[in-house]
């Protein structure tokens, strides 16, 4: 069972602070963590390797500095990692990400399952995986919750807005997967010494052997043209008096405006 | 940076620094310098009055001609036979933005015996109803979807395909913008058409935080998707007339590359939040899981429904279908009413856009009371039946 993860790097938003005055992000010294689904994409490809043997290697595309996320997985157990990067890559729509993402995995050769999160936290796409999978041109399942795998099938519940679907898929195919699938691990101090040693290789735009124009910037279908700042609210009417006078006066305010 | 450029007539302001989310922008002899880690975002480009920052882009090689796409589609998104709202509501902003170019709008629905919808599709907008019908395409099967799609998009062309960012939408859209090779903007909140004929994507990035608009100018068809109740609905008009085109495609049984074994329901399938109208959510001052029922009650009198943070999930207080926020679902309802929880900011990224926020905490300096409209600083056990009750007497 050999396992391919996507992992992205992204600014840990739990430290990310609203100056509420000039409604901006801080953004001051927040550290990169891995995105927090794609450490559930980790943790699944680990547990099915641990049933099924085989082997997890994990990549993703990112700036030098992403190699700290790959390593951590490996701390946690995945075998191999390898790291996209070019300043070719810089600028990259869903697009272009998941087609580099489908070249390194064509290079790597046959796999029987690839893993991404449901969504990256810093875009909230949830596109590179599907679009990932068509490249690949390999049958997928977004939004997993569940998966157990029988004679090269794989028995898995997506959820959906009131429920879930289940589903029988042949492998291999892409799943992305949500956070109630599991509870990622913590790395082992073993894994971590481990991790320190590890070689990940990095592949680039020569390696891949793929065109400048088909990547980052270039190949983006999309285009960014304008960043703003949502309008501020209108500040907040703190209702006062006792507890029954607040209500009385949220109820009259409710309704002034309409909304019950 | 190559592709990143300060022309000699910056003078070093520094309106630029501010909008740069990674800080990869300093000031160097009055002159703004980028670092090796800026990944060409280009939020700087349009802060710059003076138009001193530059990104070079060697145009992506797309074969397509342009002016042989025209018109808007609309992916009308069926559950068991059944449209989704968020498709009356595309269609709503799909015949606005219509009518601005002058082209024509059109509904895509696929799946079996779905033929009695299409007067309704019509009604709220649509010049036309591509219906697709087949027995195998009653529920959404991803790949044969996704071949249907993609062929009649390459038959008719049309300029720009919308579909709403729901489990489907969102599964479904960008497997066929990769096909396409077409880009794909998620979660727009809002829409329009420039001088240019493009269409003008926004949407919030970073949590809300800050808003992108993106255009897709040498590709086609433009897509994009749009989360339910963030466009409005067109008035029903029975009177409209429209043309149905029907398409019976062959689809095997070996086609379905993914079977559905079953589709289960859970017990609380009443808990839609991301259509829901009110929403009344509970967060760890609610104490314990039993005063999720006074939420309830409250809920029932307005006619809405429970939601809930993380932290009340995480300790089983509640199924994971209720959670709001980052981890959770992103809703936008005409009223919030945030019971106890501190707002988190990966709370706030699922609900500020309410349109009106109700926030009960006793901590008056809870993060939850900078977006709300309307906060009460009390015990949430003593405010919340008092509401209900006021609310009963009232209604
Ligand atoms: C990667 C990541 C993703 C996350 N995703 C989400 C997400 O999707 N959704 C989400 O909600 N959170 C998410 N979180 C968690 C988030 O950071 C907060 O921990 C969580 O939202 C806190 O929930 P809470 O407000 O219920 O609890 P607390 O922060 O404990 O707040 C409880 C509040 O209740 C008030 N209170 C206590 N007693 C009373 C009383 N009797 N009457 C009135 N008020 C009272 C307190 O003053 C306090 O403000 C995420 C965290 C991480 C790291
Ligand atoms: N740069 C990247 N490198 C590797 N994997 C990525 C990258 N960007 C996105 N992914 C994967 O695609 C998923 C969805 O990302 P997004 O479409 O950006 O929301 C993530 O959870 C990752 O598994």
């Amino acid at each position: 069972m050999d396992i391919i993860v996507c992992i992205k790097q992204v600014p840990d938003t739990t430290e990310v602070k609203i100056d509420r005055k000039t409604n901006t992000l801080i953004r001051e010294g927040i550290p990169n963590v891995i995105n927090p689904f794609d450490k559930n994409a980790v943790e699944e490809a680990l547990r099915l390797r641990e049933k099924y043997g085989g082997k997890v290697i994990v990549i993703s595309m990112g700036p030098p500095h992403a190699q700290e996320a790959l390593r951590e997985t490996i701390a946690m157990g995945a075998d191999e990692a390898i790291l996209l990067s070019d300043k070719a890559f810089a600028g990259a729509d869903t697009l272009a990400t998941s087609y580099t993402l489908a070249m390194a995995i064509k290079k790597l050769g046959s796999f029987d399952l690839v893993i991404c999160g449901k969504q990256a936290i810093d875009g909230d796409t949830a596109q590179v995986g599907p679009e990932l999978g068509e490249m690949l041109d390999i049958s997928q399942v977004a939004y997993v919750c569940k998966i157990s795998i029988e004679d090269g099938k794989a028995i898995v519940e997506r959820v959906i807005e009131d429920g879930y679907e289940l589903m029988e898929v042949t492998l291999p195919f892409l799943m992305t997967v949500t956070k109630e699938i599991n509870e990622p691990r913590h790395a082992s101090l073993r894994g971590v010494l481990k991790a320190k040693k590890k070689e990940i290789p990095i592949w680039g735009v020569k390696e891949l052997g793929i065109n400048e124009d088909k990547v980052g910037l270039n190949g983006s279908a999309t285009q960014v043209i304008k960043i703003f700042s949502p309008p501020p609210r209108e500040g907040t009417r703190m209702i006062e008096g006792t507890i029954e006078e607040m209500i009385q006066e949220l109820v009259g305010n409710l309704k002034k405006r309409k909304v019950i | 940076m190559e592709s990143i450029k300060i022309l000699d007539n910056c003078t070093g302001c520094k309106k630029c620094l501010k909008t740069c989310p990674i800080s990869a922008i300093v000031i160097v002899d009055k002159k703004a310098q980028i670092l090796e880690h800026c990944n060409l975002c280009a939020a700087c480009v349009s802060s710059c009055e003076l138009e001193a920052i530059k990104i070079k882009r060697i145009e992506g090689k797309s074969t397509i001609k342009i002016n042989d796409y025209q018109g808007i589609w609309v992916f009308a998104e069926q559950r068991e036979e059944k449209i989704q709202n968020v498709v009356y509501e595309l269609l709503g902003e799909g015949r606005r933005l219509a009518d601005k170019l002058w082209v024509n709008l059109s509904a895509v629905l696929i799946g079996n015996n779905m033929e009695s919808n299409c007067a309704r599709l019509i009604a709220f907008g649509a010049d036309k109803v591509y219906l697709v019908e087949n027995s195998l395409l009653k529920d959404y099967q991803g790949n044969v979807y996704t071949r249907i799609m993609v062929e009649l998009i390459n038959q008719y062309k049309p300029e720009i395909v919308l579909m709403g960012a729901t489990s489907i939408g969102r599964a479904f859209a960008p497997r066929v913008a990769a096909k396409l090779s077409t880009g794909l903007t998620a979660d727009c909140t809002s829409l329009d058409i420039t001088e240019e004929r493009q269409l003008a994507q926004t949407r919030p990035a970073f949590g809300g935080n800050i808003m992108a608009t993106i255009l897709c100018n040498n590709y086609r068809p433009v897509m994009a998707t749009v989360r339910p109740k963030v466009m409005k609905k067109k008035e029903e008009d029975q009177n409209r007339k429209g043309e149905i085109i029907k398409i019976f495609p062959d689809v095997k049984e070996e086609d379905l590359k993914v079977k559905i074994l079953k589709i289960v329901k859970e017990l609380e399938s009443k808990v839609n939040l991301e259509e829901a109208e009110i929403i009344v959510s509970g967060g760890r001052g609610i104490r314990e899981p039993k005063n999720f029922a006074l939420l309830e009650e409250l809920a029932a009198t307005l006619g809405g429904v429970v939601g809930a943070s993380r932290a009340t999930v995480d300790a089983g207080w509640i199924s994971h279908y209720h959670q709001v926020g980052q981890t959770g679902k992103t809703v936008c309802p005409k009223l919030y009413i945030a019971c106890g929880i501190s707002g988190a900011i990966q709370h706030l990224v699922g609900m500020q856009t309410s349109q009106c926020i109700v926030a009960i905490n006793k901590d008056p300096n809870a993060p939850i009371f900078q977006i709300a409209d309307y906060g009460i600083v009390g015990d949430v056990l003593e405010a919340v039946p008092l509401l209900t009750k006021s609310l009963k007497e009232m209604l």
